[in-house]
């Protein structure tokens, strides 16, 4: 078994609506993979058809080496899911809901418990009505990580945490990754993809459109570049590959797309530098061009 | 986040506290739109349905006669509809017949419509995002009195203009009249009931008794001659003591305004008193780790249901203990004409009565215990929606383990609500009328006979959460459907294609009558079918 999460062609519609259209999703084993997307691409729509909650339409879906629909409880015992929308049962204490989901699934690791609540500040004591949202998430994060698993899916698993719990999480999912586990993360906060994905699956409109690690995607992306040059720059506006130049007399500004930097930092050269500020491309840039895109298409 | 009794009260609300009101009255209206007019229709054109029913099925003096003979020579009658003042005009009929029930159903609207649009809203996070706006303190609450008293006054006026077109007038108006102050006393209760909860469900849960206390405490006052100043303290009871189109005491009517003004006041001063998302029973902390035996979807659904299941089963005990030593005192009722002897000879004397009136009870019994049935097989429901069942789902529960965890107290729950209620009934009359033992096994026989009916509308309610979920609230529809057709169908003589509609017409009655095994095969049969398809539907959608 080589990929712990595979998914190809998966169509999923609810009524007139098409939530996943064609997706396409591989996640090998031990890996953490980063799962983006705007919101309402379709990413839990996707997460629940790989717990066996919807019914997919089409596409072939493989889980663990199984069917997410039909070995479902079977296959259950060897992930744990935190969803994003965590709701707990008001007359139990996080602590009992702890238990129980981990007791559901394949056993929990007393030691690991007891570690995570600490770390994590959590108090089991109280009942599931008086958490916070970020508590509520903690109970699902706590007793996912605690639990005797292969493979952790996230869907949106840290909206609610402060910056401070959210490290204590990053650091927590390092140390799932040394244990070997497989990680599907669905997330918006680009920090913590940065620093955890060994890959990451861009999707829009229920479609995947980016697939690869954070090095390949940013190649894809664009150097800012603001020149101050000896006399007026020529032939920039012809060179392929630039965009959003503006010259204002021997000052110029421009993206320009990695492949051709190079080619227009010689056109620069040819001209004269008196200075240069570059910026490299950031993740934020490469998803906000997706995400855009996607409203411009709309 | 504790409720703090420190904070100062407001004597007066100054006109901003009330900023809103309007906006959320139609809010209310527009969530409502459906659900709200059921009500009122269903609640509004009973008395003047009735009204033709009696001069079709009873249209001469000696028809008139024997009917009050009949009515007055089963008591079962006067603890289940009241006391009968004047049976031989269509207004009293209708009174004698309806304004129990009415007066029920309507403080069970009140009590559900006030809760939705408070404490509800409380749980799920909304009231807090409406209340960052610019919405007064005292804005949901008037909203949701608003939509619940205003929706009770419309079923009065709609019910009284009805009926004052074929009959007299001043019985029109005060049956109506106070059958719309009942809806308003409740719709108090429910205000101070959302104000002590700590969640809708329990809010909910207050309400509901307050208005089965209500019923309880008529039933037993118009039941025995000992205590007729019970039905004296019941909101209920004085809908029926205001003699509709029987005498027309209008004064009986100040009892429910009062009554209403104080109690809906005591919810506007215990409102400022607690935060928003509390009560003021307070949350206590719960174990750090859960006990050894918190390792099964049962143990966690024996959790969920255990508490509506003792309020239940606390609710049936008492309903049965009162019933059962009334029963053998029911002959009293009886009157001393020739008309009504010879219906209590027919009936087989007055031990006759007295097991016609247990068996009235046992089919009384089954049909509101089918309603916890229903609570709780929709509790998968809710579940669901709150997406709680997901993560459940996401562990090694399949979705057929899921649903028996919650069905076992949805149809081995309703058994054990009528074992509880034919033990209290069988020896609540069993210790006044000798002979324990065997009136808790006729009891048993009586109840037991009945279950496979409760089980077809529990299972009903099954197949739709499977087949139709977004339409789950129906399964009420279903239950109450089958409580109105067979508690109102044979005495407005519908035809007998509609009476076989409810399954609770089809068990043989006891005691009294001979036990045949056929139709019980049958209701089973249909509930094995209704409660497979259920099943099947639910493994095959998706869940959300």
């Amino acid at each position: 078994m080589e990929n712990a999460i595979s998914i190809s062609g998966l169509h999923k519609s609810f009524g007139r609506t098409q939530a996943l259209d064609g997706l396409d999703l591989q996640v090998p084993v031990g890996e953490v993979h980063g799962f983006l997307g705007p919101n309402g691409a379709g990413k839990s729509t996707t997460v629940r058809v790989l717990l066996g909650l919807l019914h997919a339409d089409s596409g072939d879906v493989r889980l663990l080496g199984g069917d997410p629909w039909k070995d479902a409880a079977s296959l259950h015992r060897r992930l744990a899911y935190v969803p994003g929308d965590v709701n707990l049962w008001p007359n139990l204490s996080g602590g009992e809901v702890i238990d129980l989901l981990g007791r559901l699934r394949g056993g929990l690791d007393q030691k690991r418990r007891t570690d995570l609540i600490e770390r994590f500040d959590l108090d089991p004591k109280k009942k599931g009505r008086t958490y916070s949202k970020g508590n509520r998430q903690k109970v699902a994060i706590v007793a996912a990580l605690a639990s005797r698993v292969d493979l952790l899916i996230l869907d949106e698993p840290t909206s609610g945490l402060d910056p401070l719990m959210e490290a204590t999480f990053q650091y927590a999912i390092q140390e799932e990754r040394e244990q070997g586990r497989t990680v599907l993360l669905s997330s918006h906060i680009l920090a913590e993809v940065e620093a955890l994905c060994d890959k990451v699956s861009i999707i829009r409109n229920g479609r995947t459109v980016e697939s690869g690690t954070l090095a390949d995607l940013r190649h894809l992306t664009r150097t800012s570049i603001t020149a101050e040059l000896a006399g007026p720059p020529n032939g920039l506006a012809n060179l392929a590959n630039i965009h959003d130049l503006k010259v204002e007399g021997n000052r110029v500004r421009f993206d320009v797309e990695t492949r051709s930097l190079d080619d227009a930092l010689r056109r620069l050269t040819q001209v004269g530098v008196r200075s240069l500020v570059s910026q490299p491309p950031t993740l934020e840039e490469l998803f906000l061009r997706h995400y855009t895109t996607e409203a411009s298409a709309k | 986040m504790t409720a703090t009794l420190t904070r100062p009260a407001h004597a007066a609300a100054p006109a901003n506290e009330l900023a809103g009101t309007w906006h959320l009255i139609r809010l209310a209206l527009r969530r409502d739109r459906v659900i709200l007019p059921i009500w009122i229709v269903l609640l509004s054109i009973l008395p003047a349905s009735t009204v033709s029913a009696y001069d079709q099925y009873y249209p001469t003096a000696a028809a008139k006669a024997a009917l009050s003979a009949g009515a007055a020579a089963n008591p079962s009658f006067a603890v289940l509809y009241g006391p009968a003042f004047d049976l031989t005009t269509a207004g009293g009929f209708v009174a004698w017949r309806l304004a129990g029930f009415t007066a029920l159903l309507i403080g069970l609207m009140a009590v559900f419509t006030v809760t939705r649009h408070t404490r509800a809203e409380e749980d799920t996070g909304r009231a807090e995002l409406l209340g960052s706006g610019v919405v007064g303190r005292y804005a949901a609450l008037t909203a949701a009195v608003t939509v619940a008293a205003g929706a009770s006054v419309l079923i009065g006026l709609i019910q009284a203009a009805s009926m004052s077109a074929t009959l007299p007038k001043s019985g029109a108006w005060v049956l109506g009249g106070s059958i719309a102050l009942a809806g308003l006393v409740f719709t108090a209760v429910a205000a101070v009931a959302v104000q002590l909860a700590e969640y809708s469900r329990t809010a909910n849960g207050i309400g509901t008794a307050v208005v089965g206390v209500a019923f309880l405490l008529r039933a037993a006052g118009d039941s025995t001659v000992d205590v007729r100043w019970l039905s004296w303290l019941s909101p209920i009871g004085w809908v029926q003591q205001a003699r509709p189109f029987a005498g027309d005491r209008w004064w009986v009517l100040l009892l429910p305004v009062a009554a209403a003004l104080v109690i809906g006041a005591a919810g506007y001063v215990l409102l400022p008193r607690r935060d928003i998302g509390v009560g003021f029973i307070p949350p206590r902390p719960g174990p750090a780790e859960a006990a050894q035996s918190l390792r099964t979807p049962f143990a966690l659904a024996w959790r969920l249901h255990r508490g509506p299941l003792f309020g239940w089963a606390v609710g049936i005990a008492v309903c049965g203990a009162v019933f059962g030593s009334i029963a053998s005192g029911v002959g009293g009722l009886v009157g001393s004409s020739p008309q009504m002897l010879e219906a209590v000879e027919r009936l087989g004397g007055t031990k006759g009565l007295t097991q016609a009136f247990l068996a009235a009870m046992a089919g009384f019994f089954t049909m509101v215990a089918s309603f916890y049935g229903i609570q709780a097989a929709l509790r998968l429901r809710s579940e669901e929606t709150a997406v709680r069942v997901e993560p459940l789902l996401g562990t090694s529960v399949g979705r057929l383990r899921l649903a028996a965890s919650h069905l076992v107290f949805a149809f081995l729950g309703t058994a054990g609500l009528l074992l509880v209620g034919a033990v209290l009934l069988g020896l609540a009359n069993g210790l006044r009328a000798g002979d324990v033992g065997g009136n808790i096994a006729d009891m048993l026989a009586g109840m037991l006979v009945q279950l496979p009916a409760a089980w077809v509308v529990i299972a009903l309610a099954v197949t739709i959460f499977g087949l139709l979920p977004k339409y789950s609230s129906a399964a009420w529809a279903v239950g109450s459907l089958a409580l109105l057709i067979s508690m109102f169908g044979p005495i407005v003589s519908a035809p007998q294609a509609v009476l076989d509609v409810s399954p609770y017409q089809h068990p043989p009655k006891l005691p009294g009558q001979e036990f045949t095994a056929t139709p019980l095969v049958w209701l089973m049969v249909v509930a094995v079918v209704a409660l497979g398809a259920g099943l099947f539907g639910w493994r095959q959608r998706d869940v959300g």
